[in-house]
C-alpha cells in the first residue's frame, strides 16, 4: 500500500518493522479470536445441535425466504413512494414561491429530525386510536419509511440540482423556459446522474430500516429470525446468519454505488465540484 | 395535550434516559471508532484488514440486528448486564463503524503535501498523524460526526423495543394511559426529538467554527 501519504515508501528497516508489527498484530487478532472461541466453547456454543438446523431443516430456509421477500417488498414499495414524495418536496424546496418553499422546508426538516420508529408507530398506533383506521403492519412500515426517506431524497435531489453549473439555468431562462420547465426539462435529467450514487446509498439505509418492522409485528426477515430462535434456541448462530444476509445484499448495493461513483469520476474528471463533496453526493456509503 | 402536561415528569425522565444513552454511546463510539480508523490507516496489514472487515460488516447490518445479537447473543456467552447497558453496547458497536469511516475520510482529505512536508522534515508516522494531519483532519471530521451523533440520538429510540425506559417508551406509556390523546402525545415526543436534534446541530456548528483552522 504505497497510496498512503502518511508514511514513506518503506526501506529494508521499515519493512522489517512492519513485518514484526504484522506478526504481532496478527497474533493479537488471533489471540482475540482464540479468547472469543474459548468463551463460546465454554458456553457450549459449538455444540452440533446448534448448527444442525442449518443443514437438515428446509423449513427454516423456506420461512427465512418468505421473510426476505417481505423485507424486499417493503423496501421496494417504500422506495417508489419515497422517490415520488422526495421529488415533490424537492420541487417545493427549489421553487421561487415562498408559500411553496417554506412548507416544503418545514416538512423536510421535520421528517429528517424525528426518529423513524416514531413515524412508524404513528401510523401503527395513532391511526387505529385517532381515526379508527387499522393499517396492516406492512402499510405502517412503508408509510413511515416513505416519510423519512422522502425527506432525505428531497435533500439529495436539491443538492444534485444545485451542484449543476449556473449557466444551465441561465441558458434555460434565456430561451424562455419557466422555472418549472427549467427544473423538469433541463436540471433534473442532469442531476439524476450526479445523485445516483447517493440514491443507491440511501437505498441501503432504507433496506436496513425495514428491519424496524419487527417492532410492529411485520413478518420481515429479522422477525422470522426471532421466531426461529424461539424454536431452535441458537440466537448467536441465527442472528449472525441474518446479519450475513443483510450484509451480502447491502454490500452488493454499496458496490453498485461505488461503481456509479467511479463512472461519474471518469465522466466528470477527478476533481468533483466542491458542492458534491460538501453535500455528501460524491461519497458512496450508507448513513447511520 | 393535557395528558402530556400532566405527565411531564414521565416525559422528562424518559428523555433524560434518551440523552444519557446517546451520551454514553457517543463517547464509546468516538473511542472505538478512532481506534478502528487508526487501524485502517496503519501500515500493518492484519490490523488494516480487521478494521476494514469491521466497518464493512457493521455499516451494512441493520442496527436492530446488532441489538438482537447483543441482547440475546451476549447472555449465551455469560455476559449478563442490564438491558440499558446492552443498549449502550449495541449503539456503541454500531455507531463506531460510522465514526471510523468519518475519521478515516477526514484523514484522507488532508492535502497530500501536508503529510509529505512533515515527512520531509523527518517526522515519524505517529508524529505526522498527531501533530500535522489529525489537527487539520478534525475540522473535516466534525460535520459528518454531527450527523452521525444526531442519527445516534434518533437511533436510541430502538431501545424502546427492548423494554428500556427512554423517550419513545415514555411516549408509549402515555398512549396506553390515554389513547384519545395519541396524536398530541406522539407530536410532543417528535418535537422533543426534533428540538434535541436541532440543539445538537447548533452545538456542533459552534464546535466546527472553533476547530476550523484560520
Amino acid at each position: 500500500m504505497s497510496e498512503s501519504v502518511l508514511y514513506d515508501v518503506q526501506g529494508p528497516r521499515a519493512r522489517r518493522r512492519v513485518l514484526i508489527g504484522s506478526i504481532v498484530g496478527a497474533l493479537l487478532v488471533a489471540g482475540l479470536l482464540v479468547l472469543a472461541a474459548q468463551r463460546l466453547a465454554a458456553n457450549e456454543q459449538f455444540d452440533a445441535d446448534l448448527y444442525e438446523p442449518f443443514f437438515n431443516e428446509p423449513d427454516l430456509y423456506r420461512r427465512l425466504g418468505a421473510g426476505l421477500r417481505n423485507t424486499l417488498k417493503a423496501a421496494a414499495y417504500a422506495l417508489v413512494l419515497a422517490l415520488l414524495l422526495g421529488t415533490i418536496l424537492a420541487f417545493g424546496r427549489l421553487s421561487g414561491r415562498a408559500w411553496l418553499r417554506l412548507p416544503a422546508v418545514t416538512v423536510i426538516e421535520f421528517f429528517r429530525g424525528v426518529p423513524l420508529l416514531l413515524l412508524i408507530l404513528f401510523f401503527f398506533l395513532a391511526f387505529p386510536l385517532a381515526f379508527r383506521v387499522t393499517l396492516p403492519p406492512l402499510y405502517a412500515l412503508v408509510f413511515g419509511l416513505t416519510l423519512y426517506n422522502g425527506a432525505v431524497i428531497a435533500e439529495i435531489i436539491r443538492a444534485g440540482v444545485q451542484s449543476l453549473p449556473k449557466g444551465q439555468t441561465e441558458a434555460a431562462s434565456a430561451i424562455g423556459l419557466t422555472r418549472g420547465q427549467t427544473l423538469r426539462l433541463v436540471l433534473l435529467p442532469q442531476a439524476v446522474r450526479i445523485m445516483l450514487p447517493a440514491l443507491v446509498s440511501q437505498l441501503v439505509v432504507l433496506l436496513k430500516d425495514t428491519s424496524l418492522g419487527f417492532v410492529i409485528g411485520f413478518e420481515e426477515l429479522l422477525r422470522i429470525g426471532g421466531q426461529a430462535v424461539q424454536v431452535l434456541d441458537n440466537p448467536i448462530q441465527l442472528y449472525v446468519l441474518i446479519a450475513l444476509i443483510y450484509i451480502t445484499i447491502n454490500l452488493l448495493l454499496s458496490r453498485l454505488a461505488s461503481y456509479l461513483e467511479g463512472r461519474q469520476r471518469r465522466t466528470y474528471g477527478d476533481a468533483a465540484p466542491a458542492q458534491w463533496v460538501e453535500s455528501g453526493l460524491g461519497q458512496a456509503g450508507p448513513a447511520p | 395535550m393535557d395528558t402530556v402536561l400532566d405527565n411531564l415528569d414521565v416525559f422528562v425522565e424518559g428523555f433524560t434516559a434518551t440523552l444519557s444513552l446517546t451520551a454514553l454511546a457517543a463517547i464509546g463510539a468516538l473511542l472505538l471508532g478512532t481506534l478502528i480508523a487508526a487501524m485502517r490507516v496503519s501500515p500493518v496489514p492484519p490490523l488494516r484488514w480487521l478494521g476494514t472487515l469491521y466497518v464493512q460488516s457493521v455499516r451494512n447490518t441493520p442496527l436492530t440486528v446488532v441489538f438482537f445479537l447483543v441482547v440475546f447473543g451476549l447472555p449465551e456467552v455469560d455476559v449478563i448486564v442490564s438491558f440499558y447497558r446492552f443498549a449502550v453496547i449495541a449503539l456503541t458497536l454500531y455507531t463506531a463503524a460510522f465514526v471510523a469511516e468519518a475519521v478515516r475520510s477526514g484523514i484522507n482529505s488532508v492535502a497530500t503535501g501536508q503529510a509529505e512536508a512533515s515527512r520531509s522534515v523527518g517526522m515519524t508516522f505517529s508524529q505526522t498523524l498527531r501533530l500535522v494531519v489529525l489537527p487539520q483532519a478534525f475540522a473535516n471530521i466534525v460535520p459528518p460526526l454531527a450527523s452521525i451523533f444526531i442519527a445516534l440520538l434518533k437511533n436510541t429510540s430502538i431501545a424502546y423495543a427492548f423494554g428500556i425506559f427512554e423517550g419513545t417508551q415514555a411516549m408509549n406509556r402515555l398512549i396506553n394511559e390515554d389513547g384519545s390523546a395519541v396524536i398530541a402525545i406522539i407530536a410532543s415526543a417528535a418535537l422533543v426529538y426534533l428540538g434535541l436534534a436541532l440543539l445538537s446541530a447548533a452545538a456542533f456548528s459552534v464546535l466546527e467554527r472553533a476547530v476550523r483552522p484560520a
